[in-house]
């Protein structure tokens, strides 16, 4: 019954937080938004002291159900675990000794990353990001061609209910990293379920310790105890030795599978501690591990992610044929010396203490501006770009989803007068200068007048642009609109801190 | 039972006229419609292979088959004309009476002449009549030079394969007024070189088609007086009365080229497609006189219906469009006082629209920043057609509408190639032959666009 409802909710919950990172029409943020919110590290950064009680109130409670309920990145493994046992019916776990050196180590290396402020490590070991690098990286463009694959007929049927998105690499180093990370914890869960979370994860360090204190947890009734190991073969967490009728709770992730196999009732989820009878036990000990499960795990991972990539999917994103067009060529990403970071998150440190690289505002960017950094000291932390498109006015959707605080709340007034860069404009490229064309693209798209044509040479015909930094908020609409490619003849340079104009 | 009976009678219809030996195709389309008795309507039943209409030209004596086929919209495949297809229509076309071919050496981006000339290769030349073009309007002085246009006219057999041409046309007259006639065809001695060539036989017919300018028109019409074989202008019951930017009213056209004997050529009898679309209230006075007529049979029946008209020329890229149009001129029922009136009332409900004179010429194609004008037009065009503009916030459609505009937007134009990338150098204005002031429009149509996205989330 309990482990129902706990697969019951955490399947709810990864749903719904993924459902949240799928999302581009921005429908559902407003309605899971909480869904980040409410988890660990984002919380600690956010200084969300409210959530922070209450996950410290649960988990006194009730052991560490955050990582059995909350965590995507544990329901997850949960999955994979899942099916694992589903292909192979014979694979079961065993005991094994907790690893505590190696998880005390990681953990005080990311508190001491988390104040050091080296943000690449932080990012890359937190749970919550890596599962929204995932479903940023890997999940969302496969949700996206499948959602552009019905627009396609939609648009066939003449129906409205789906409309086309675009479908690209934002970041190969982060998807190279979401990768990595989905191999490396797929394997480890399919291959021995919660692995990461017992010997790696920091949240799953720090709540393991708080967990050993918790009123509820599973206890084992030696009285009724049969040993016949059954318990310890259903333990996702490996963390109960029946031989000795315990359990360590700063593993255990109370999924209640042992709870719900137990045929002697011996197993209780309950705060009642029961009196080990120093009865003739002996450890017949750590029985042989390992030979239980093998083969198959690889190629059924592969066989999983070669079903992901099916191509039916392809089709709906090719482009419409082109009658006499001319030739459109992709626009390049400029040479920034400062990142142009999105309005509300303040400045280059702020961004990159709170950030944790989860790259939910990178999924929600309904312009294609936002895309993960490749730099190493703001690794996978967002940053803007204008080749596919500018930061409209009207648009706030990154600080309305960023659970950490690292893209404050704004409003849409606010934004219209925040300043995240300047334009520069590089005169060899403007098409003015280039094709002797009058132009004014930039001017006419600049949402705070900040660009003005002046004539060229006194030639009333040929005007080029001035651009007013005081004024410019850095949108990168003349920069997007801009007719010169690949390279822009006028483009956004970033500036450390934020300012109101 | 009398149902049977009627079933009975549409089959022996059926083979009767299989056995009639019309074409097969025709035949199986009457045949497969479910209720086979009325041939009335002009989208369903049969084809005439036997009954279109046709002219005289009064210089020739050529008789041209009152529907003549442009051949600027050829069904195309992969970026290239789909010959194949092409053969069809054209097979199609000459089975069922249309004998005159219109084409010119820059429709399809080049492509058309030698496609349109491949396909009508494979049929007896005194067939049909060839009618191309002098196009040297390019703004490029080899173009207009004496060698270049005489280039291009040398190149027009080539690429058609044949060593006469019917209808021989100086293109679009009128576009830089009469000055760009007279460097294009005047004090380059074109006029003078092709007359030539037609006492030697190699054109059968000269004249001119019109677009703008006015006194461009008059200008040639008059010029030394010559005798015109015919001219080809722009008619149909908007222009009329009621032409839109510089185009000039047809009825004075059509009147001049009466009175100096030339016979007129249709062209945009639906206006670039425009006429066969009316909205359901434009619609109205036509439905109520003919439940069963589209509005593209009123359109060309209004353009047939003059004597001086000798053909009216249609782009027809369908079947379906080929066979509608075959019965409405098979045989053309001119229009009579009372539809003339339900016309004119379909023009004043329309003349209050906002719609963008745009037909889709592709002449100001292709934008050298790569700006799918016709596309952003058509999708414009089409929303305005649709009455469903999303104008009024209040309307309590207004949402749906805003939706519908923004993703119908982006689904018939890609994001790089909308309005908002319109740098307004007006490059394509000279060439629009509807004197559509293209960047300002495209700003027009920008700003509306981004009125409807500063509301947020589609």
């Amino acid at each position: 019954m309990l482990r129902k409802l706990r697969r019951v909710l955490g399947g709810i919950f990864l749903a719904l937080i993924t459902l949240l990172f799928l999302d581009f029409t921005g429908a559902l943020h407003g309605v899971l938004g909480w869904t980040a919110d409410v988890q660990l590290v984002p919380a600690i950064l956010s200084g969300s002291l409210i959530i922070l009680a209450v996950l410290l109130v649960v988990t006194l409670l009730l052991g560490r159900v955050y990582c059995s309920v909350i965590c995507p990145l544990g329901v997850m493994q949960d999955v994979c675990s899942w099916s694992a046992g589903r292909v192979n019916k014979k694979r079961r776990y065993s005991y094994s000794r907790a690893v505590s050196w190696l998880r005390y180590t990681v953990l005080g290396i990311f508190i001491i990353a988390l104040v050091a402020h080296v943000a690449a490590l932080v990012t890359l070991i937190e749970p919550y990001s890596a599962y929204g690098r995932i479903a940023t990286n890997i999940f969302a463009p496969v949700y996206r061609l499948g959602n552009n694959l019905l627009a396609y007929f939609a648009a066939r049927v003449d129906s409205y209910a789906f409309y086309h998105t675009d479908v690209w690499v934002k970041g190969f180093g982060s998807l190279a990293v979401a990768l990595i990370t989905l191999i490396v914890i797929g394997l480890l869960a399919w291959r021995n379920g919660r692995t990461w979370c017992n010997t790696v994860c920091p949240v799953g360090t720090l709540l393991g310790f708080i967990s050993r204190f918790s009123v509820l947890k599973p206890v084992i009734d030696p009285a009724k105890c049969t040993k016949c190991s059954q318990c310890s073969r259903v333990c996702k967490a490996s963390c109960i030795d029946y031989d000795n009728y315990a359990i360590d709770h700063s593993r255990c992730v109370t999924c209640m599978n042992c709870i719900d196999k137990c045929k002697f009732d011996a197993l209780h989820y309950t705060a009642k501690r029961y009196k080990l009878n120093a009865a003739a036990e002996n450890a017949a000990d750590d029985t042989a591990e390992g030979g239980t499960n093998n083969g198959m795990s690889r190629r059924g991972f592969l066989s999983v992610a070669g079903i992901l990539a099916v191509s039916n999917t392809v089709k709906a994103q090719a482009p419409i044929a082109d009658g006499g067009l001319a030739v459109i060529e992709d626009k390049k990403i400029p040479d920034r010396q400062t990142a142009v970071l999105p309005p509300g998150s303040d400045n280059a440190r702020h961004m990159k203490i709170h950030c944790t690289g989860c790259q939910l505002c990178v999924s929600a960017c309904p312009n294609n501006i936002l895309r993960p950094s490749n730099k190493f000291s703001t690794f996978m932390q967002p940053e803007m770009s204008f080749e596919r498109g500018y930061c409209r006015p009207e648009c706030t959707r990154c600080s309305e989803v960023c659970p950490t605080g690292a893209i404050r709340r704004i409003t849409p007034v606010e934004k219209s007068s925040i300043q995240v860069g300047r334009a520069v404009w590089i005169k060899e490229n403007c098409v003015v200068n280039r094709d002797e064309e009058p132009c004014t693209a930039c001017e006419r798209h600049c949402p705070t007048g900040a660009i003005t044509l002046i004539s060229r040479n006194n030639d009333d015909k040929l005007k080029i642009p001035v651009v007013d930094t005081e004024i410019c908020i850095g949108c990168g609409a003349c920069e997007n609109l801009c007719p010169s490619r690949p390279f822009s003849a006028i483009y956004v340079e970033g500036i450390e801190r934020h300012r109101t104009i | 039972m009398s149902q049977d009976n009627k079933k009975n009678i549409s089959r022996r219809d059926f083979i009767k006229t299989l056995g009639a030996g019309a074409v097969v195709t025709s035949a199986a389309l009457a045949g497969c419609k479910p209720k086979g008795q009325t041939n009335t309507s002009s989208i369903t039943g049969e084809v005439p292979t036997d009954k279109m209409t046709y002219r005289t030209n009064r210089h020739t004596g050529d008789k041209v088959s009152l529907l003549g086929y442009g051949c600027m919209r050829w069904p195309m495949k992969d970026g290239e004309v789909d010959q194949d297809a092409v053969n069809d229509l054209v097979d199609y076309a000459l089975d069922h009476g249309i004998n005159y071919f219109d084409t010119a050496p820059g429709y399809l981006r080049g492509l058309s002449e030698a496609a349109t000339g491949a396909a009508l290769k494979r049929h007896p030349r005194e067939k049909y009549f060839i009618a191309t073009k002098l196009s040297n309007m390019a703004q490029d002085k080899y173009a207009r030079s004496r060698e270049g246009s005489i280039a291009m006219y040398r190149q027009s057999f080539e690429r058609m394969q044949i060593d006469y041409i019917d209808y021989y046309l100086l293109h679009s007259i009128g576009g830089d007024n009469v000055a760009g006639v007279k460097e294009r065809f005047v004090d380059n001695g074109m006029i003078d070189f092709l007359l030539e060539e037609k006492e030697a036989g190699r054109i059968r017919n000269l004249g001119w088609s019109f677009h703008g300018d006015v006194e461009a028109f008059d200008y040639l019409l008059a010029y030394n007086n010559i005798q015109w074989d015919f001219a080809m202008i722009q008619l149909n019951y908007m222009d009329w009365h009621h032409a839109t930017g510089r185009n000039v009213n047809a009825e004075y056209l059509y009147t001049e080229l009466e009175k100096k004997n030339v016979p007129a050529i249709v062209m945009e009898p639906l206006l670039g497609g425009r006429l066969s679309r009316l909205n359901s209230l434009s619609q109205a006075p036509l439905r109520q006189l003919h439940p069963d007529d589209t509005p593209a049979k009123w359109a060309f029946r209004y353009a047939g219906s003059p004597d001086n008209i000798l053909t009216v020329l249609s782009g027809m890229t369908y079947l379906e469009h080929l066979q509608e149009n075959i019965r409405t001129y098979s045989p053309l029922e001119p229009l009579t006082p009372a539809e003339y009136d339900a016309l004119e009332e379909v023009t004043q409900l329309m003349l209050n629209d906002d719609f963008i004179p745009c037909t889709e010429c592709q002449y100001c194609m292709p934008c050298p920043y790569g700006i799918d004008i016709p596309g952003v037009f058509s999708h414009y065009n089409r929303v305005v057609n649709e009455q469903r503009m999303p104008e009024d916030a209040g309307d309590p459609n207004y949402r749906k509408y805003r939706r519908q505009f923004l993703i119908g937007y982006d689904r018939s134009v890609e994001g790089t190639r909308q309005a908002n990338h319109c740098i307004g150098c007006g490059i394509c204005k000279p060439e629009c032959p509807q004197r559509i002031p293209i960047p300002d429009e495209m700003n027009r149509i920008d700003e509306f666009v981004e009125k409807l996205r500063l509301e947020g989330k589609i």
